[in-house]
């Protein structure tokens, strides 16, 4: 984490959700809402097809804290707001700048983007030595 | 309509969650975790941990079964067809590794409502079995068209 200083942006993450992602996660998390796990069911009430959980973004967003930290004992806050939707086989960028030094912590600026759209945004880390 | 706040406060049941190994590895593969503390007891080991490291977002697996019956509640009264969720936050203390017991207590923390929009919102207390808070969660879910 020293190597983080005021202004300086996070290394970015990139991933792109594979077809079967969603299921996965389902899986993984225990969130098995249909929107996330089945295409028709999607369709019928409006979205696009299957859309990402935004718990799995997150996680995104908390793993490009903690990779730029040095490890997961370091991120001692995350704080989101989820907007827009996630879409599967897409690429996931996320970005981050340090915004300030606050109690001995590294406060981040971070979002999640997919193309054009981010999809969390507003997003708060916290990161202890 | 105005909305029904009557359920500001409530409490619901602790649940505990026992945290498994091999449940840890299949969470840290599905978010895409390539630290070898999350998918490797030896590497975990190596670094000083007792057994395989929860990933912070992990918080999700152990404080779900705590916010869920407090989501589908009749007397917090969300209509689901509406719902979508707005808002996450997680405040992290000591890390939680495979063979923890953690339970979390759910509560509700407000609801409100503002431009035709319902704001419920969720707190999670999870503690570790050394009664060590490892996790603090505000769960935010708006509702369309209230």
């Amino acid at each position: 984490m020293s190597n983080l200083e005021v202004g300086q942006r996070i290394p970015e993450v990139r991933v792109t959700p594979d077809k079967y992602l969603t299921i996965r996660y389902a899986g993984a998390s225990g969130d098995f809402n249909p929107i996330h796990v089945d295409e028709e069911f999607a369709r019928a009430v409006g979205l696009p097809g299957r859309i990402l959980h935004g718990l799995w973004t997150m996680a995104q967003v908390a793993r490009a804290q903690t990779e730029a930290a040095g490890g997961p004992e370091h991120l001692k806050r995350l704080s989101v707001q989820f907007r827009g939707m996630g879409v599967p086989e897409q690429e996931v960028l996320v970005t981050g700048t340090v915004r300030e030094r606050r109690d001995g912590r590294l406060v981040i600026d971070t979002v999640a983007e997919q193309g054009e759209k981010q999809i969390i945004r507003n997003a708060e880390a916290e990161l202890a030595p | 309509m105005p909305i029904d706040t009557k359920a500001i406060g409530k409490r619901y049941e602790p649940t505990v969650y026992a945290v498994g190994r091999e449940k840890i590895k299949e969470y840290a593969r599905a978010v895409g975790e390539t630290n070898p503390i999350h998918l490797d007891v030896d590497a975990a080991r190596r670094a000083g941990h007792a057994d395989v490291v929860a990933p912070p977002m992990f918080a999700v697996v152990y404080g779900s079964p705590s916010v869920g019956p407090a989501l589908f509640d009749p007397e917090v009264g969300i209509n689901f067809a509406m719902l979508v969720h707005g808002g996450q936050e997680f405040e992290w203390g000591p890390l939680v590794v495979a063979g923890d017991e953690i339970t979390t207590e759910a509560t509700v923390k407000d609801i409100s409502a503002s431009d035709g929009r319902g704001f419920y919102v969720f707190e999670s207390i999870s503690t570790n079995q050394r009664g060590e808070q490892v996790c603090r969660g505000v769960w935010t879910n708006i509702v369309r068209g209230v």
